[in-house]
């Protein structure tokens, strides 16, 4: 049984992604999940995946926030909500709702739940210094799949490697 | 269409090496691909992944989502990926006999 990799038209060989390096960065629902499903959709293939949480997409992973993120319904034209309605209390609350139900009937599990079974599934999950400092937070803020608090330098070294590709979300 | 032959029965593959019909799977088949694949030997959690696998799709014509792998196949997803380390949508569907997973969960 032999399997053929793929090939450009050139007839070389195209070069596999082995390892995934997602940062996620924005705090809303619709902010935090690409970069989830793109980590473990990896792991799912056997990529290898670091995903590392950058200013307001801590609050995928920051104890107690993790589980009340909402989608953004002011300034996101895709929704097609008016501003000035999308401004209303309760909206976002409403939308969020809607979303996640919708959710839940193709099995995405909820950001709390779907941050645990990236970290179970090999992935290394980690916070940015630079942030963490800026919000005055600490290790013990962030949920247990939160390997550790690094710097971007570090987050480099470890984006290394043939194969490795950097994804900002 | 490749093929791979077991014990002189001819089975068509995919381009991926995915069994073409679901029905020409049997156990010594899966074991043959799981070989193939750098696991010498399926333990009784690996047999518990590659029946609740193939229940599955053939239930609902779909391969489980990593969710209800972790929920309800009895192995949790720590061990899912210890299990197969190339990750269950590749290797745990092949060796299951079933095409490779579409859904992106």
């Amino acid at each position: 049984m032999t399997m053929s990799m793929p090939e450009l038209e050139t007839g070389a060989a195209v070069q596999p992604i082995t390892k995934v390096n997602i940062i996620i960065s924005k705090g809303s629902l619709e902010g935090i999940y690409p970069g989830l499903i793109m980590a473990n959709g990896a792991r799912m293939e056997g990529i290898e995946a670091n995903v590392f949480f950058t200013f307001f997409g801590m609050e995928a992973v920051l104890k107690g926030k993790n589980e009340h993120i909402k989608v953004a319904t002011v300034g996101n034209p895709g929704l097609h909500i008016p501003t000035m309605l999308g401004g209303l209390p309760g909206m976002s609350s409403m939308v969020t709702h809607m979303m996640q139900k919708k959710m839940e009937t193709l099995d995405i599990p909820p950001i709390d739940e779907f941050v645990q079974l990236i970290a179970d599934s090999g992935a290394m999950l980690y916070a940015c210094k630079a942030s963490v400092d800026m919000f005055d937070l600490k290790q013990e803020d962030f949920v247990d799949a939160v390997d550790s608090i690094i710097t971007v330098g570090d987050f480099y070294q470890m984006a290394g490697g043939e194969g490795s590709h950097i994804i900002f979300t | 269409m490749p093929t791979m032959t077991l014990n002189d029965a001819v089975l068509e593959l995919d381009a991926e090496g995915f069994l073409a019909d679901a029905n020409q799977w049997n156990e010594g088949v899966a074991e043959a691909i799981a070989r193939e694949n750098g696991i010498p030997v399926l333990t009784e959690d690996h047999w518990k992944v590659i029946r609740y696998m193939r229940d599955t799709w053939f239930a609902s014509g779909q391969a489980p989502t990593i969710r209800s792998l972790g929920k309800e196949s009895g192995v949790d997803v720590k061990t899912l990926y210890k299990l197969f380390p190339k990750g269950p949508a590749k290797l745990a569907a092949k060796i299951a006999g079933i095409p490779k997973p579409h859904g992106c969960i």
